[in-house]
């Protein structure tokens, strides 16, 4: 039971960072149809930044508060990364709507490649590492000899986890510019009509997508310490998968989605093979394409005419 | 004359590689409700969607408030406030009726949403009730009030309808041609639509328009139109069929 409770804290902070990438995912699919492949490498690169910020900070400034650098490691790799994802907008897919459909995620592949390839090739082949951010945790309680702990870092991702869906809600239902996007979601010749300027809506859902990215590619530094270039790809696979799960499209399935893909990973690896850990997460992708190919909380594809 | 508010000149559009609009011309003046009929297919959509942008004309020039909009994108030309209730409403059907109201009033000033929405509401107060409610749930009729209303939030200069009365059973046609008639007489709105309903139109409408096959056969007063023998027989007779060939 301790051992279950311990999995289930863990699964969750994991699940926290591909509910933020999955939402990336399912954001952009929702608006202009398409899966962004690049999606994953856009995490990795901006867990780089996050990592380059820390080690400019504790080297040339020598700042120790912790607070403060993660909170400069935040905004910087939020900034840009989401330059970043703008500017992928801008050259690659934009030129590309309205042209056939496999365009764009031919075109999606290619940034891909070219992000994994550029930090490779920008920051070397082998693993990064930092030392431990955050270091300590709470021992919640203690059965036998095996204690059940909740870690600072993973009070930190929660809590960040937390506050930031609860800001991109309240964007989403609550602003102008979340309801021009939703708008752009639902009728892209109407809202256009209405006088929403639909390629700057498009833009925005792409920085709104990097920026939620990046929080996930600082904690996931500041969790596991190490990143390497190939390390977008599965992390961005898996997020995906979340996103399937929770019905592509729907945002609070995306949330959904990656906390289950992530108690899925740590409860199988905790109880099975760690060894076959993705193996589990993508067997969760081929069966719900199979069995429920709109996801949890996906509609159903019908166009009502 | 003074210049007309719309002014249409050898406008040719296309959708795909077929060829929708062949050369239109076609004026409305401020204050004035134009009704342009003619039979399926005949373009009349186009034009409208053409007047907005969507699709760009490839020849010839429109002009709106003494400025050329021809190049503009659909959203610069809805910010000169010409808004458009288009073909099959196109409410958005996952958004409450209130939300597609404030994107109505996506290009007006925020300050003037309440009194305007109001001014909206006290027209329509079938939309008033169901305000909360999901703009997919409702009755055609009520769809077709709330994308007028939707179009009215923007406080427009011109409002181009594009057959409002299509699939409504006639009391809710006649609320709705009541509701146009009201805000011409009493707002001086300038009012261009397009119609199937070519009887119920050319009555309501100053000046109409006969299209066929992209391009503009006939203008001239709604009353005089009525009393044309072509427009009797192609639309007002049951006669569609003779008029398509």
């Amino acid at each position: 039971m301790d051992y279950f409770v311990q999995q289930i804290i863990n699964g969750v902070t994991l699940g926290s960072i591909y509910g933020l990438i999955a939402i990336g995912y399912t954001m952009v699919f929702g608006i202009i149809g398409m899966v962004n492949f690049a999606h994953g490498d856009v995490f990795m690169t901006s867990a780089f930044i996050a990592l380059i910020t820390f080690l400019i900070l504790t080297t040339l400034f020598g700042i120790t508060s912790i607070a403060v650098s993660l909170f400069i490691m935040l905004i910087t790799a939020m900034l840009f990364t989401s330059l970043i994802n703008w500017a992928i907008e801008r050259i690659a897919y934009r030129p590309l709507r309205g042209s056939f459909r496999l365009a764009p995620l031919i075109s999606a592949i290619g940034m891909s490649i070219f992000l994994s390839n550029f930090v490779q090739v920008s920051q070397g082949p082998l693993n990064k590492s930092i030392p431990p951010i955050v270091q300590g945790e709470f021992v919640l309680f203690r059965h036998a000899s095996y204690p059940v702990t909740l870690s600072y870092k993973q009070v930190i991702i929660w809590g960040i986890t937390a506050v930031l869906l609860a800001a991109f809600w309240f964007l989403v239902a609550r602003t102008r510019l979340g309801r021009a996007q939703r708008a752009c979601e639902q009728d892209q010749k109407m809202a256009a009509l209405v006088g929403i300027d639909v390629d700057r809506t498009i833009a925005a859902t792409f920085v709104i997508a990097a920026a939620l990215a990046a929080v996930a590619g600082t904690m996931y530094v500041m969790y596991y310490g190490v990143v390497s270039f190939a390390d977008g790809f599965v992390p961005g696979v898996k997020a995906f998968t979340a996103a399937v799960l929770g019905g592509i499209g729907s945002l609070p399935g995306a949330v959904v989605g990656g906390l289950l893909i992530g108690l899925i990973e740590t409860l199988w690896s905790a109880y099975f093979s760690i060894d076959y850990k993705d193996v589990a997460a993508f067997s969760v992708l081929a069966i719900t394409l199979i069995f429920l190919p709109q996801g949890l909380f996906g509609r159903p594809d019908v166009e009502k005419v | 004359m003074s210049t007309p508010l719309l002014s249409v000149r050898g406008v040719k559009a296309y959708y795909g590689r077929v060829q929708a609009l062949k050369g239109v011309d076609l004026d409305i003046n401020d204050g004035e409700i134009v009704a342009l009929i003619g039979a399926n297919g005949a373009g009349k959509s186009t034009l409208m969607m053409t007047v907005c942008g969507d699709p760009r004309a490839r020849e010839g020039t429109i002009t709106f408030a003494g400025q050329d909009i021809t190049r503009l994108s659909t959203h610069q030309i809805a910010r000169l406030r010409l808004a458009q209730a288009p073909e099959g409403r196109r409410i958005f059907p996952r958004m409450t009726v209130l939300e597609n109201l404030q994107l109505g009033a996506t290009t007006a000033d925020p300050a003037g949403f309440e009194t305007n929405l109001e001014r909206v509401l006290a027209l329509f107060p079938r939309v008033a009730q169901r305000l909360h409610q999901r703009g997919g749930t409702l009755s055609g009729g009520e769809q077709q009030m709330l994308a007028i209303a939707r179009a009215l939030m923007s406080s427009p200069r011109l409002l181009l309808l594009d057959e409002p009365s299509l699939g409504l059973a006639p009391l809710i046609a006649r609320q709705i041609f009541d509701a146009i008639r009201t805000l011409n007489a009493q707002e001086g709105l300038t009012v261009f639509l397009v119609e199937q309903n070519a009887f119920h139109a050319l009555r309501l409408a100053h000046r109409g328009y006969v299209m066929v096959n992209g391009l503009i056969t006939l203008s001239g007063s709604g009353r005089e139109l009525l009393e044309r023998p072509e427009v009797k027989a192609a639309y007002l007779e049951g006669g569609r069929q003779r008029a398509a060939h």
